[in-house]
């Protein structure tokens, strides 16, 4: 327990070391989840006007 | 291409969780504290490769942005617009770790220096090639100009690099060299190594995800898409 708790310390630069760990994270999730829902958007959209397109013809 | 993309996708994400969980692991945990700046340098194993994949990715875009003027190849136009927004989260995690990291060792959270106003630079490069796509009606025109745009950006890439050699300023000069023996202990250059490779992984994955959705967009009334469609049921 002692150990753990010497760990997230980070020898007295804890708020600065999690601030920097914490913020990396949610800037970098935020694009992954930005782009794979962008990719789900574009998937739907485009099959169903590809089908549209290809029915018309 | 767009199949090239989607098979390699998982195989980068899974790459890129393993080095990450290697890289944090031993950056965190097994790697000993600094013996000038103790625990708080461990922030370098985030904003060092934040910051070289700013640049990398931003020489990628202006080269892209180069083989789609020259050869007027659209995947070029598609991987130049794909990596900005990545590129612009880069820049922003480097400059935010090293404000936290600055106040605790420079006791300032900024100071107008070369290094920290170049890289503020590249962030409104990225911010401005994203804003020029976004404000121009003709998707021609607009790709043409971001990418005149991003080409004339590069002549900042050099001045963020060298910045901490031709100026005097707080900011430390560079932690590791090609040519000389690297100036950092073995236990702490690995896990930045493997950040470093997470970063790229992340960033290679991310990119394949965004040029599938931009080929999408641009060729919905392909015959190919509507084949994929059928054979995904919806």
């Amino acid at each position: 327990m002692s150990e753990l708790m010497e760990f997230l310390s980070m020898g007295g630069y804890a708020f600065f070391v999690w601030s920097s760990y914490g913020l990396t994270t949610i800037i970098l999730l935020a694009v992954v989840f930005w782009s794979s829902r962008q990719l789900k958007q574009s998937r739907t959209q485009a099959f169903r006007r590809a089908l549209q397109h290809r029915n018309k013809q | 291409m767009y199949r090239f993309a989607e098979r390699l996708a998982p195989w980068l994400a899974i790459l890129c969780v393993l080095t990450l969980a290697a890289g944090l692991y031993l950056g965190l945990v097994v790697a000993p504290a600094d013996y000038e700046q103790g625990d708080s340098y461990r922030i370098i194993y985030i904003h060092v490769p934040a910051a070289w994949m700013s640049m990398f990715v931003y020489m990628v875009m202006a080269t892209s942005s180069a083989v789609f003027l020259i050869w007027r190849l659209k995947i070029a136009d598609i991987v130049a617009v794909a990596s900005a927004p990545i590129g612009a989260a880069f820049t922003a995690v480097a400059l935010l770790t090293g404000s936290f990291w600055g106040k605790p060792m420079w006791g300032t959270w900024w100071i107008w220096d070369a290094r920290l106003t170049s890289e503020l630079l590249l962030l409104f490069l990225y911010l401005g090639y994203l804003a020029l796509r976004g404000a121009l009606e003709s998707p021609q025109s607009a790709s043409k100009a971001a990418a005149i745009l991003a080409i004339v950006g590069v002549v900042n890439i050099p001045i963020i690099h060298f910045s901490v050699e031709w100026w005097n300023t707080l900011h430390q000069p560079a932690s590791i060299t090609k040519f000389d023996k690297p100036s950092m202990h073995i236990s702490m250059l690995r896990p930045l190594l493997l950040m470093v490779l997470a970063f790229q992984l992340l960033y290679f994955h991310n990119l394949m995800v965004r040029v599938r959705a931009l080929i999408l967009q641009r060729e919905n009334r392909a015959s190919w898409v509507a084949e994929l469609a059928e054979k995904n049921h919806v």
